[in-house]
């Protein structure tokens, strides 16, 4: 119990004075989250909009795929990632295992289902709203895209916090692919699990304290910016 | 200078839905100016019919053709729907929107939607979004955004359901400049007043079929089939 009072106590002192360590990697998790963020969202939201607009053959095959791939376990995605990129693997050629950029592609395929999916959600309801106008004005798929992007982008940025929040957190996979080096790939989640583990509560608890912020800032986000959706400011 | 859009003629045309017909067979030769009013009561296929006309219903059987090669056909006309789809921008953008879609640089398509909100009366509620507008503003913005690419052809649905007489007055004023500057006209709508104030024709749909057609002060001053005159004199017509 004294272990754990000392704990919180350190670790607020690691907060407060910015300890190099803590920050560092803090700064490392939200470089690589975002990163992978970026690359999902150029993914997952053209597709999203894409599912709502066109019809085609196998458009609930892939609606339904994305809903399985979200319950993916991350433990999984990085144990292929793995086998991709090992040195026997078909990429390994590459030499990204263990390297920041290895942690960002597990993300990627972590997140890309998540958001695509909550982006068609919102994107279909839009595409109903904005049917009968956008065949009438005789538009291409393409601009009827766009249109969707435009316009439900405050939906779309929910997507991609919610997103966000997922990758943040997420340990499993890139505790694989990343290996947890100290300076390289060391991350908050990974970090966490590494030092509860050697019983160095102070860092783990400063991080801890770090996530949980992150956390219940990106639900604050999300909510406000449902409530501007439904109070219809511009 | 480009050919003319009509005359259209439609022959054996039907719309069907999961093996229901919604409409048709219906023969129908539309050409000249003015305005057309579609009348009959609800569900006698009138939204049906001028969707079908707009090319954004697909027809089951039957041809339609246009004087010109069908997707330059649809370029030139509009559709303003029975409910109104506002764009999720501002009261500006939605009226610029069209004109961006054809290619209008972006001041073009500014200046010209600044015209067209003073001309509907809108011009302090520029920047608001477009889907806080009431009901009549709504309407207007999309008649606005119909007309604002000068279409040749233009197809109103109830443009002016449940709006009080200043809001139907400034509908038509818009409407009769439009036609005043050569625009063909095709509306459905309830108001029998406002059908003999701009009907150049009538159409009489019952059932999803033309049950009768003519000359607007032939069909309202002597109209001859008994269910046309039925429905002139406000009782109820299956
Ligand atoms: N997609 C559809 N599937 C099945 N039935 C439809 C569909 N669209 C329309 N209908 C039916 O077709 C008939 C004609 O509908 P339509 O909307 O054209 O009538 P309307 O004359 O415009 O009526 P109102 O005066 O109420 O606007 C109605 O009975 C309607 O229920
Ligand atoms: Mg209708």
């Amino acid at each position: 119990m004294t272990d754990l009072w000392a704990g919180f106590a350190e670790a607020a002192r690691l907060l407060i004075t910015l300890d190099p360590d803590l920050t560092a990697i803090a700064l490392r998790s939200l470089q690589v989250t975002l990163c992978a963020l970026v690359i999902a969202c150029a993914i997952a939201l053209p597709l999203a909009a894409f599912l709502s607009v066109k019809r085609f053959r196998w458009r609930r095959a892939v609606i339904a795929l994305l809903n399985a791939l979200m319950g993916l376990p991350p433990v999984v995605v990085g144990l292929v990632v793995y086998v991709l990129l090992s040195r026997s693997g078909p990429l390994g050629v590459l030499g990204l295992l263990f390297t920041p950029s290895a942690m960002i592609i597990a993300q990627v395929i972590i997140i890309v289902p998540l958001i695509a999916s909550v982006a068609h959600q919102s994107l279909r309801e839009l595409w109903a709203e904005y049917h009968d106008l956008l065949i009438s004005l005789n538009t291409t798929q393409c601009q009827r895209i766009v249109a969707l992007l435009w316009d439900g982008r405050r939906a779309l940025l929910t997507a991609a916090l919610a997103g966000f929040g997922r990758g943040i957190g997420e340990v499993g996979a890139i505790m694989i692919v990343g290996g947890n080096i100290d300076n390289v790939t060391r991350v908050m989640t990974t970090a966490i699990a590494l030092e509860t583990g050697k019983g160095n509560f102070a860092l783990a608890l400063g991080l801890g304290f770090v996530l949980i912020a992150l956390a219940i800032l990106v639900n604050l986000a999300i909510h406000w910016l449902s409530r501007t959706e439904t109070g219809r400011q511009w | 200078m480009v050919g003319a859009l009509l005359p259209l003629t439609v022959r054996g045309a039907q719309v069907r839905r999961r093996g229901k017909r919604l409409i048709g067979p219906i023969d129908l030769v539309l050409d000249g100016q003015g305005v057309t009013i579609v009348i009959g009561p609800n569900g006698a296929g009138k939204s049906t019919l001028l969707q079908m006309l707009h090319g954004i219903n697909r027809m089951s059987h039957g041809t339609l053709n246009w004087a010109v090669p069908a997707d330059e056909a649809r370029r030139r006309q509009a559709f303003v729907f029975q409910n109104p789809v506002m764009l999720r921008r501002s009261v500006q953008d939605n009226l610029a929107y069209p004109l961006r879609l054809n290619g209008a640089s972006r001041s073009a398509a500014r200046a010209a939607a600044q015209t067209w909100c003073t001309r509907i009366g809108l011009e302090t509620a520029q920047t608001r979004a477009a889907m806080v507008l009431s009901r009549g503003e709504k309407q207007k913005l999309a008649l606005a955004r119909a007309l604002i690419t000068t279409p040749d052809l233009l197809f109103l649905d109830e443009p002016s359901a449940s709006l009080d007489g200043g809001a139907t007055r400034d509908i038509e004023t818009l409407l009769k400049q439009a036609v005043a500057d050569g625009t063909r006209v095709i509306m459905a709508t309830h108001d029998m007043g406002q059908a003999r104030r701009l009907a150049r024709d009538v159409i009489f749909l019952r059932g999803g079929l033309i049950h009768e057609t003519g000359t607007a002060p032939d069909f309202f001053d002597a109209p001859r089939t008994p269910e046309a005159r039925a429905f002139l004199a406000g009782d109820i017509v299956e």
